[in-house]
């Protein structure tokens, strides 16, 4: 009798290890994971973005002249006068510099596009698990490069005809804008 | 230029002393290494802005306020 109920017992509590040692075993582990220090990269601090980028802006101002800097505080775009007129068939050309999008080559007499180099400043050693620099910095890295060594930065980056990466329609209402722009600096310096 | 902090100040120093030099060419040189690329923000004599990219210590104008390190370029 006794050993009936033992093996019964026994055959019980396996069963029942079956039902309950999972249940256990999840609920020890969401225990562990949610006491578990989160790397802060998974969740960037909005705070230090900003602070990186109002930091960013400082060094931009600093480095490019003050109607650059205007255009950028402005339009949130640099326009860079091209210095080589064989790179683009010998005409005058310019480029658009915006943060984290392709540098935009085009004609300002007919504001025709003439071709958008993809380039990027991917900082490896990823501080904070992100490589991006700040958008004023990646502008920043841009221009130096463009006004520096205008050709380096044609044979790093990857050309593309106009519209692969960026709106179009976006790019001339831009170059609207900066004639815009341009004449009522134009109006403002005038008046004094 | 880093991500997450913008601008970080890696060494200051005067060019005309010999131990503040020694320590700005030897941090240079790391940064080189370490595969940044370098550039001396530059006003021309009409009040031009632009950057020069420099490759070595020595192409630093004596001048110079300050030298920027930041990223390589690679295509996007």
């Amino acid at each position: 009798m006794v050993l009936a109920f033992g093996v019964s017992a026994l055959v019980a509590i396996a069963l029942m290890s079956d039902m309950v040692l999972p249940r256990l075993r999840e609920t020890w582990e969401g225990y562990r994971a949610r006491r578990r220090l989160v790397p802060d990269v998974l969740y960037p601090d909005p705070g230090r973005e900003r602070r990186a980028e109002q930091t960013a802006r400082e060094l931009l101002r600093s480095c490019v002249g003050d109607e650059e800097w205007a255009m950028y505080r402005d339009l949130g775009l640099i326009r860079v006068w091209g210095r080589h007129p064989r790179a683009h068939g010998g005409g005058e050309y310019a480029y658009l510099i915006y943060p984290h999008r392709p540098v935009i080559a085009y004609e300002p007499q007919t504001r025709r596009l003439l071709g958008e180099y993809c380039v990027e400043f991917p900082d490896e050693t990823r501080p904070y698990g992100s490589s991006r620099l700040p958008d004023s910095d990646d502008v920043l890295a841009k221009w130096m490069l463009l006004t520096g060594d205008e050709h380096r930065l044609l044979d790093e980056s990857n050309m593309h005809l106009p519209g692969r990466q960026v709106d179009l329609a976006q790019v001339t209402r831009d170059l609207w804008r900066i004639s815009r722009w341009e004449q009522a600096r134009m109006r403002e310096l005038a008046a004094g | 230029m880093k991500p997450g902090h913008g601008e970080v100040v890696i060494a200051e120093g005067d060019v005309e002393l010999p131990q503040d030099e020694a320590r700005l060419v030897a941090e240079f040189r790391h940064q080189l290494d370490a595969g940044l690329w370098a550039a001396v923000p530059v006003a021309q004599d009409d009040g031009r802005r632009e950057a020069m990219m420099v490759r070595a210590f020595e192409e630093v104008p004596r001048d110079a306020e300050r030298v920027i390190f930041f990223p390589r370029a690679a295509g996007g």
